[in-house]
């Protein structure tokens, strides 16, 4: 048996979806990125910290938080990627390389891996975090530190 | 488990790329054998579950919409969503229905279809199965980028090499060429896959499953209706659900799927087994990697040994546990939401005695099955026996 494309197929009546994600809660973390600085959370009462950065501790379901900075935090590479077949939605970019690095504060964060080309990026590699206001968007990432 | 479970009836559309045939009708060819093979009417049935991820078709309400279709309207009816492991989602939700006393005979569908949209919208949707907000947002994920993750770290701490990712491709397809239910039916070679393009390093196009269609449907039933229906019931023993963060970087790494690794040992302690005394298994590869990452989960080999457990054959028929020998995600496809329940219609169909070319030795009389939702964002493992 083999199937080859259809012989016969209606178009459905299309349908776009935007959502509008609300950004209420941790608003200060998207405020900092146009500054160029990324923040996570901490829980006031057990301590735990956040990145991503979160209102509600879901260690123990209190929503005492408070920010710490982590711009500029270092950190070490645990594992990468290049991705090379990219979604529709980022076919404007270049291939880019996705990290997750352990911080030296104790979060982990997986962001684009910039400023390093295909091959060179490297398991245990060292990197900052650093945020990257965008018009496009902000965002943040980690650089490899020289 | 209050009531003992046995699957009495299995059904399997042909996977691939079936634009020929819409949801319901595609659902039907695998509804219709299940039922036929069990030796009911649909108006013994009391409960369904439809496993399907959706989002990709038309239908909105795709559990309804397969259910008239093959007339089993009235029935109880849920749609069941784990990812790629809702169709294991499915199996789990009527085994409780009629170990809970809730109903005597029930169907677990899976169903998928992915190819009326084109494959970019595909990669676009697929590469939202994380956290949308914090990983596909800004940083555009996909699904092979977050396997490909996992592949990294498990070569930079173990050895593991893409030669071995590529002989999983090998092993099967050669597997998927002899399982006529298979979208892939063409062998391929280790130099193949590594020559493939690259789609997020280290994994290649021949690294990842085909985005395809189909179904598959089993009939479960209580241990007394299972021995009025058959002389071969084939026993749910054991089942084991977990899950993992849907942030990838709130796991612990990235060398294993801890997701799984519960899952399964959840899976032995209540079937009461140890992984030597199973016959075959069927586990979630997806992608090369994630095949790999099971034999370790599920403590096929010890952490670190899945490289040398492929390149030694172990894992073929005739080996120490054959693993995939439907073909796997990789040849077999993937239609997301019926491979947790073409994964049981195999394991019924190997205890049987009926996968005819395929068929492993059966000593044990015990077979598991293996399916991870997203990357490892959900996992179930069940394992079925002959007693």
């Amino acid at each position: 048996m083999t199937f080859g494309p259809p012989t016969r197929a209606l178009k459905s009546r299309p349908v776009t979806f935007i959502f509008d994600v609300p950004t209420n809660k941790i608003s200060r973390f998207w405020d900092e990125l146009q500054n160029g600085k990324v923040y996570g959370t901490k829980c006031k009462k057990c301590g735990h910290k956040y990145f991503p950065p979160a209102a509600d501790c879901s260690e123990c379901l209190t929503s005492d938080m408070e920010w710490i900075d982590l711009t500029g935090d270092e950190g070490e590479v645990e594992t990468f990627t290049h991705v090379i077949v990219r979604p529709p939605s980022f076919a404007e970019h270049d291939t880019y390389t996705v990290a997750v690095a352990k911080m030296k504060q104790g979060v982990k964060v997986l962001a684009w891996l910039s400023g390093v080309k295909l091959g060179q990026a490297k398991v245990g590699m060292k990197v900052k975090l650093v945020g990257k206001p965008s018009r496009e968007g902000d965002s943040y990432e980690l650089l490899p530190i020289q | 488990m209050s009531r003992r479970v046995a699957v009495v009836g299995i059904g399997h559309s042909v996977f691939g790329n079936r634009r020929d045939a819409n949801l319901p009708e595609i659902a039907f060819e695998a509804i219709k054998p299940a039922i036929q093979d069990a030796g009911i009417t649909q108006k013994d049935v009391g409960f369904v579950s439809v496993g399907t991820a959706g989002g990709w078709y038309e239908e909105f309400l795709p559990a309804v919409v397969v259910a008239e279709y093959a007339g089993l309207t009235g029935a109880g009816l849920v749609r069941c969503e784990a990812a790629c492991a809702s169709g294991s989602a499915a199996v789990a939700s009527a085994h409780n229905a009629i170990a809970s006393g809730q109903t005597d005979i029930a169907m677990a569908v899976g169903v998928e279809k992915m190819t009326e949209v084109d494959i970019l919208t595909s990669i676009e949707l697929i590469g939202r199965a994380g956290y949308y907000l914090w990983e596909f947002h800004n940083f555009g994920m996909t699904f092979p980028a977050y396997y490909a993750l996992h592949a990294t770290a498990h070569m930079k701490k173990y050895g593991t090499t893409e030669e071995d990712l590529a002989k999983v491709a090998v092993k099967n397809h050669k597997y998927g060429s002899m399982n006529k239910y298979a979208h892939l039916h063409n062998l391929v070679k280790v130099e193949d896959v590594l020559s493939s393009r690259v789609i997020a390093w280290p994994l290649k196009i021949f690294d990842c499953c085909p985005v395809s269609d189909g179904a598959a449907a089993i009939v479960l039933a209580s241990e007394d209706m299972a021995k009025k229906l058959t002389d071969t019931p084939v026993w749910i023993k054991g089942l084991g659900i977990s899950s993992g963060t849907a942030n990838i970087s709130k796991r612990e790494d990235c060398t294993s799927l801890r997701s799984g690794t519960i899952a399964g040992q959840n899976a032995y302690a209540s079937a009461k087994l140890k992984p030597n005394q199973l016959d075959v298994a069927t586990v979630h590869d997806c992608f090369t990697i994630a095949e790999l990452l099971a034999y370790e989960d599920l403590g096929f080999c010890e952490r670190g040994g899945a490289g040398k457990m492929i390149r030694e054959g172990q894992t073929e028929i005739g080996g120490k546990i054959p693993v995939n020998v439907d073909g796997g995600l990789k040849a077999k496809g993937h239609p997301i939401g019926a491979t947790g329940v073409s994964m049981a219609a195999e394991a019924t169909r190997q205890l049987r005695g009926q996968a005819d070319k395929r068929q492993v030795p059966i000593k044990h009389g015990n077979a598991l099955t293996h399916n991870i939702g997203g990357t490892g964002h959900y996992a179930y493992v069940t394992i079925f026996g002959r007693d």
